[in-house]
């Protein structure tokens, strides 16, 4: 069995050019458009579905494989530019969940031509005490794309932020999820051969796990396996009493999910992963159960039901403008899923 | 000749808190060498620039203030890898999550501002703003490697890149007030061509955001008959929509109230009358809010104007000001000083006095 992949130059590269890109739910092109130059070249099958999904296969080098689904969103959470007043001054509406707490003093980027806006904050010269206490509403901001700016009502927009690589950390917009596609593309492209490789790149994620439900149908697989971000909250508590919430935690490896809001992972995978952990000496850690969601909320009910498990790579400050993960857990979590695929047997999900 | 916009963009990115202006000063002097004849810094840190005028000694002497320290954040406490803050200058906390930020540690390490997630806040707190002490820096470091390269009392600035908009506007962190450190530079470029009969101290001021520590101590060491503060101004836009913002982009504003003196006004306005540069009036019942408060108390006290650069988001990252201003800034004091006249002094007087001299 040939090694696991190894996250290098070439990989962070391409992250990055994930990461910068931008791709609001519902509108994912510029994503879809690297993922396909990544992956037309080495799939048996490619097509691209009718909500914006991109299915690729590659089909197994043995026969009786087992159909394995591995599904990732290309969506970032963002904005819609919903009315316009004078001088280049737009109100607009979030699309997913963002604390508008986030949004005050915020260089964004505007439609698909990237225009540059701000968004803006009342000078605190001219706010009162009591006015401090209350968060800045989000009907009180406007995208200000300059006085002559072009833009228009739809546009997406989203923070401005370009990835970089610091210390041990990759600092950026949209980890969440480029992580995981970035992932999928480089198990892709070093598919092991016992598998047929069902890749999804998955749409609108972000609102309501609505791409995957319909490549879930599509595929029709024997399981899934989703690879998503989520938040390590490994942050002092304000009374710095012990962090018992912390969810996840970075350097720890990739978290395996156990139960979310809208799944039930199923034991067979989470075991298998695990088992595989521990065979490979590869760090993992389980995610502590709670909230949240990735599309294996969907997935796991498409037809008469497909095991299902979520595996993500730690991060913090998710759907904000900067979400800071750490090297070594990607680098597990495409080791750990890569030792996990090339170990599935058709007993796997007969345990 | 220096490009002012290049340059105006070199200077937002430059570091210079307040109390800790060197890097921008160095900056500055490097522009304004060749374009004066003398330059030195204060005890406290203001460069002074001075353009010898053509008058016969003594000559007359005005002072353009332009104060040049940025508004920013410092460590308090290293906890955990992660940097507790305070504010330099006045900072709603409410701006601060996820603002990308340099820290200016034993090296310059790039950062975010963190808001703790709601789950590791008291109830009471979640979902509101969250005061400056209880959000943090993170640098994306092991913690060993924070607690090595950085203590309190570091500083750290804004790194929001200075971006550039359709309609001759530009956008980024310390527009206040690099603006008008540019248009102070446009001026020195202007009078190159120029014979003024005044001595001309050009003055990037000093700890403006925290005391006006710039604006009193210059003007008492050069003792000009004319003391003008370029700064900035609200603009009208988001959040500003009353009496107190000044249109973008439809020319700077010059100020009025017991903060300036009228002759000084007048005669300003009266030249942008004539030379047709747009402005508008700005109103100052009280504290002109600039370098101009201090200087006009300074030794017996001075004739001070107030020069304003409109501009929307003031103390955020993301300020933003109309090029065209800042060009018409400078073009008005350079106008302004060249026609100023050796006698100008006499002229500079109250309503209801005697005229001088007579």
């Amino acid at each position: 069995m040939k090694p696991a992949p190894v996250i290098g130059a070439d990989q962070i590269a391409l992250l990055e050019k994930l990461c910068n890109a931008v791709a609001v739910s519902g509108d994912e092109g510029e994503v879809r458009s690297i993922v396909l130059e990544e992956i037309k070249p080495i799939a048996d099958e490619c097509h691209v579905d009718a909500l914006g999904n991109v299915l690729a296969v590659r089909k197994a080098r043995q026969p009786n494989a087992l159909k394995v689904m591995l599904a990732g969103h290309m969506d970032e959470v963002g904005f819609m530019l919903v009315d316009e007043s004078e001088g280049g001054l737009y109100s607009f509406e979030m699309v997913g969940g963002i604390d508008v707490r986030h949004l005050p003093g915020k260089p964004v980027l505007v439609g698909r031509s990237h225009t540059a806006g701000i968004i803006g904050a009342r000078p605190i010269h001219l706010t009162t005490a009591e006015e401090r206490e209350h968060t800045i509403p989000l009907d009180a901001l406007r995208i200000d794309v300059g006085p002559e700016g072009k833009a228009k009502v739809g546009d997406r927009a989203t923070f401005a932020t370009r990835f970089k690589q610091v210390g041990p950390s990759l600092v950026g917009k949209a980890l969440d999820n480029r992580l995981g596609v970035a992932t999928i593309i480089e198990l892709f492209k070093n598919a092991p051969e016992n598998i047929e490789f069902q890749a999804a790149f998955t749409v609108q994620e972000e609102v309501g796990l609505r791409g995957a439900k319909v490549a879930g149908y599509a595929f029709n697989p024997d399981m899934a396996f989703v690879l998503d971000s989520t938040p390590a909250i490994d942050l002092p508590m304000w009374d710095d009493s012990e962090n018992t919430q912390y969810n996840t935690k970075l350097d720890a490896g990739p978290a395996i999910y156990i139960t979310d809001s809208s799944t039930l992972s199923d034991p067979r995978l989470i075991r298998h992963l695990a088992e595989t952990g521990e065979a490979c000496g590869i760090p993992f850690q389980f995610r502590q159960p709670g909230g949240g969601g990735t599309d294996a909320g969907s997935i796991h009910r498409v037809r008469a039901g497909v095991p299902s498990v979520s595996i993500s790579v730690p991060g913090r400050y998710a759907h904000t403008a900067v979400l800071v993960s750490r090297l070594s857990d990607w680098q597990n979590t495409v080791s750990l899923m890569y030792e996990a695929l090339a170990r599935l047997t058709p007993l796997t999900a007969e345990r | 000749m220096t490009e002012i916009t290049p340059f105006l963009k070199k200077l937002m990115e430059m570091p210079g808190l307040s109390g800790y202006e060197t890097p921008v000063s160095e900056a500055i002097a490097e522009v304004w060498r060749p374009l004066v004849d003398e330059i030195e810094i204060s005890k406290i840190g203001s460069l002074h620039g001075l353009r010898r005028g053509t008058a016969p000694e003594p000559r007359p002497r005005i002072l353009i203030s332009c104060h040049m320290d940025a508004i920013g954040l410092m460590v308090t406490a290293v906890q955990d890898g992660l940097l507790r803050l305070t504010e330099v200058g006045g900072v709603d906390p409410r701006i601060l999550p996820g603002q990308q930020v340099t820290v200016h540690g034993r090296e310059d390490l790039p950062g975010v501002i963190v808001l703790p997630p709601d789950r590791l806040l008291p109830v009471e707190s979640r979902g509101k703003p969250i005061d400056i002490g209880r959000l943090y820096v993170d640098v994306a470091l092991s913690p060993a490697e924070v607690s090595e390269k950085v203590r309190p009392g570091d500083l750290v600035s804004f790194a929001t890149t200075p971006v550039e908009l359709p309609g001759g506007a530009i956008s980024g962190h310390t527009l206040d007030n690099r603006a008008s450190v540019a248009a102070l530079t446009q001026c020195l470029q202007e009078l190159q061509h120029v014979r003024h009969a005044w001595d001309v101290y050009a003055v990037a001021s000093t700890q403006e955001e925290e005391t006006l520590g710039g604006g009193f101590t210059s003007p008492f060491s050069i003792r000009p008959q004319i003391a003008v503060a370029v700064d900035v101004t609200f603009a009208k836009g988001p959040g500003v929509n009353d009496h107190r913002g000044y249109p973008l982009g439809k020319g700077p504003t010059l100020g009025y109230g017991p903060n300036v003196h009228p002759a000084v006004h007048k005669a300003i306005k009266e030249l942008a009358e004539k030379l047709d540069i747009p402005f508008a009036v700005e109103v100052m019942p009280r504290h002109s809010g600039t370098d101009a408060y201090a200087m006009q108390i300074v030794a017996e006290g001075i004739p001070t104007m107030v020069i304003g650069i409109p501009l929307r988001y003031m103390h955020t990252p993301v300020e933003m000001v109309s090029l065209k201003d800042i060009s018409r800034a400078g073009h008005l004091l350079a106008e302004f000083i060249a026609r100023l006249e050796p006698d100008f002094v006499q002229q500079i007087r109250w309503d209801d006095e005697e005229k001088k001299g007579s």
